[in-house]
């Protein structure tokens, strides 16, 4: 190795451990992770643009190219960098023409390459382009691709020549002076069609490849020539805003596929919004068998300029909880729903999909009016709270169950817990598959009904803002001292999530002793949420505002402790291998083996 | 001004009308530029010997830059030719049609095109999922991401 690099070697070494010992320092400043939550990092998209830079310096560095062809060829080979460079050391040539950067060497224009992005791709030979002379309209003194010439990069600047005899082939202006531009192939079109040509592709199609515009030509405009077409010129009045978010677009495309490339990125799903979250410990598919990667890219909110500063506090705090406020979270291995957490994303998936299956069936617990079992008069629910009360006879019952409430309150509350004897017991078809139903809607009935009640939160959240603002004129209480109610109102919505998959884990559970402990730490759960959410909608006295303050504080923290014992012991029974299944799961042993 | 696709489809049909349409391909109705229908036929030795096919284009503001909506005919008795690339709803599978539509390509060059497509054909057949594609196929084939696997049959 020659002295002079290995003095660069050396600083880049030392500067990478400055890296690490400040990574390190981050770290151990963080508070402790608990075992339920997974280790990431929130990315703006202008961060995300700095790992790609790094990628194609490094790049530009050992190849001696351009950051246009460096770009053009780490998204050629979907950002993998040693491929890139094993292969561009391998044959240099063919891989700059397989990128679009180059033209092909031979007279042959076989274009045998494919863009990794492309939505359509997987085409395996594209059309050689001899027929556009025959084919091609009128007579066009720029024919078809140059039979050879060396391969060489492309020039930073688009080549502009106003050609008075110039004809441009799409659109058929032959103004004298136009202005036209070509890429290395000298295909030129006039700049209003490759303006067109590029905004269509960008913004109709989502395609950050723009290829030359001539039939069968494989070359690929670089960034700084569609930065030209887009941004150079200065267009009509009101064209600008439209090019600019063009560009912009762009850009997002170029950090999207990017992300698309890395197995430890992903784009937040949320509408509009461009963070990205790496997750390195949930990148492979067998780490999803022992964590639930549930992430936040850090953002909140539907669009991105929220007109917060003109809101009420009062208004701000319906946002704030609302949709419009939440937070983007989502999870980092699958698409099921955006908390799952304590169940992995694979029995996640086939409890829904098995949901949609017996859709029919199990429909009618998802409506929101029963019968009183009592006077059979019609009872609809319109909280969050499942302790019922018929306002005709007065009979206390339990939504979920419809059993008496009375029997919730004591010791033996199960409510919970399916009891799968009458399932053992069952010993013809007929009644094994009746068991076998009544067992699915036993889990079916409580998920569904946790994920109602998380869904009437939101007129619990009006409800509780209206007792908020009493209390504040009925009391000295002051606005900070009335969180307590926003907050268990957060509370309950989170653990009724929770809850709602126990019952989705349950379900596919094997039985015995760890099962059985599972369901203890689900019922005590579920009892101090119906405990909090009832007091959330007792009626508010001034007098009592005090003691329901104190009430309502203690019981929050009792729910907030419930639910971490729930996720954490789960989380460590993934990390133990501790679960087994009552169906075989991908990671798992089979249940016939146990 | 007049728009783009306009001005180049009004160049596209002085020109077949000072010079003809190439052999076995012939202009049947081009009232507007949004429709235009041709008939299509191959020539010399091949599978679809005395058959002749409609072929309907359609084309949006955007024509040239974007594709035209390219189909066969299969109203009023006519039919689309059997071949594994032609969906028996008329569709066709090329992608000269979707990803590697060029701007510069015109309505004669897609009409060539697909009358070459024909003549080199070597077994009249759909192509495997017509059942399947022609039961949830959008109204029109640009909707749908063909999957190109194999050009040259
Ligand atoms: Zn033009
Ligand atoms: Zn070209
Ligand atoms: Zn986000
Ligand atoms: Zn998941
Ligand atoms: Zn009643
Ligand atoms: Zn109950």
């Amino acid at each position: 190795m020659i002295d002079g690099t290995q003095d660069e070697d050396d600083d880049t070494a030392s500067e990478m451990d400055m890296d690490n010992y400040a990574d390190d320092f981050k770290v151990a400043a963080k508070t402790k992770r608990k075992p339920y939550d997974v280790e990431y990092e929130s990315l703006s998209q202008r961060s995300v643009e700095k790992l790609m830079q790094r990628d194609v310096e490094h790049i530009c560095g050992i190849f001696g190219v351009e950051a246009d062809t460096a770009n053009l060829l780490l998204r050629h080979t979907k950002w993998n960098k040693e491929k890139l460079i094993e292969n561009y050391m391998d044959n240099a040539t063919a891989v700059l023409v397989a990128a679009g950067v180059t033209l092909p060497d031979a007279p042959t224009p076989s274009r045998t390459h494919s863009i990794a992005s492309s939505s359509q791709s997987q085409s395996a030979a594209r059309r050689p382009a001899t027929r556009s002379k025959l084919l091609g309209l009128g007579s066009s003194s720029k024919s078809s691709a140059k039979s050879s010439s060396p391969p060489k990069p492309i020039s930073r600047t688009p080549s502009k020549k106003a050609d008075e005899a110039f004809v441009c082939q799409i659109c058929f202006n032959d103004a004298p002076g136009l202005q036209t531009l070509a890429l290395d192939c000298e295909h030129a079109f006039c700049t209003e069609c490759w303006l067109d040509y590029a905004t269509s592709k960008i913004r109709d199609e989502s395609e950050h490849t723009v290829r030359c515009m001539a039939e069968g030509c494989a070359l690929v405009a670089p960034d700084t020539f569609l930065r030209d077409i887009l941004l150079g010129s200065v267009p009509a009045t009101g064209e600008q805003q439209a090019r600019e978010k063009t560009w912009q677009r762009l850009q997002e495309l170029f950090v999207r596929h990017f992300v698309a490339c890395n197995s430890h990125l992903k784009f937040c799903p949320y509408p509009s919004c461009t963070n990205t979250v790496s997750c390195p410990s949930a990148a492979s598919k067998s780490s999803l068998i022992t964590v639930v990667p549930t992430v936040s890219c850090g953002a909140r909110g539907i669009g991105v300029q929220d007109s917060a500063a003109s809101m009420s506090s009062s208004q701000q705090f319906v946002n704030g909880l609302g949709l419009k406020g939440k937070e983007h979270k989502f999870c980092f291995g699958c698409q099921v729903e955006s908390d799952h957490r304590p169940v992995i994303c694979s029995v996640a998936r086939m409890w829904l999909k098995k949901c949609r299956d017996d859709s029919e069936t199990a429909n009618w617990i998802k409506s929101n009016t029963k019968e009183c079992s009592q006077c059979q008069s019609t009872i609809e629910k319109n909280g969050g709270c499942n302790h019922m009360t018929c306002k005709k006879c007065k009979h206390e019952f339990c939504w979920v169950c419809m059993g008496p409430w009375s029997e919730h309150g004591t010791a033996w509350y199960s409510c919970n817990r399916y009891d799968e004897k009458t399932g053992v017991d069952a010993r013809d078809a007929q009644s094994k598959s009746r068991a076998s139903l009544e067992r699915y809607l036993h889990y079916y009935n409580r998920w569904a009904n946790h994920e109602q009640s998380a869904k009437l939160a939101l007129d619990l959240y009006a409800k509780t803002e209206k007792k908020m603002e009493e209390m504040q004129i009925t009391s000295a209480l002051t606005w900070i001292e009335v969180q307590f109610m926003k907050k268990a109102v957060e509370e309950v919505d989170k653990c009724r999530m929770t809850l709602k998959w126990t019952y989705a884990m349950a379900y596919y559970l094997y039985r015995g002793n760890e099962k059985d402990l599972f369901e203890d730490n689900q019922r005590d759960l579920e009892k101090a949420v119906e405990d909090l959410s009832e007091l959330l909608e007792s009626p508010i006295e001034a007098d009592n505002i005090p003691a329901l303050r104190q009430q309502v504080t203690n019981k929050t923290v009792y729910v907030q402790k419930r639910n971490e014992i729930v996720l954490e012991d789960t989380a460590v029974g993934f990390l133990d291998g501790r679960w087994r299944w009552n169906v075989s799961v991908d990671g798992f042993d089979d249940p016939e083996d146990q | 001004m007049a728009s783009i696709s306009s001005r180049r489809l009004a160049k596209e049909l002085r020109e077949i009308q000072a010079e003809g349409c190439p052999v076995g391909i012939s202009l049947v109705e081009a009232n507007d530029f949004s429709k235009w229908v041709f008939t299509i036929q191959v020539m010399g030795d091949s599978l679809y010997q005395d058959e002749v096919h409609t072929l309907q284009f359609r084309f949006d503001p955007q024509y040239p830059i974007s594709s035209p909506a390219v189909q066969f005919v299969v109203t009023d008795g006519k039919q689309a030719p059997i071949h594994p690339h032609v969906y028996s709803n008329g569709h066709i599978c090329a992608s000269i049609l979707g990803n590697e539509w060029s701007p510069v390509l015109s309505v004669i060059a897609v009409c060539v095109t697909l009358q070459s497509m024909l003549a080199s054909c070597k077994k009249k057949e759909r192509p495997a999922d017509n059942d399947r594609y022609v039961k949830h196929a959008p109204e029109n084939p640009k909707k749908t991401l063909f999957h190109y696997d194999d050009d040259t049959v």
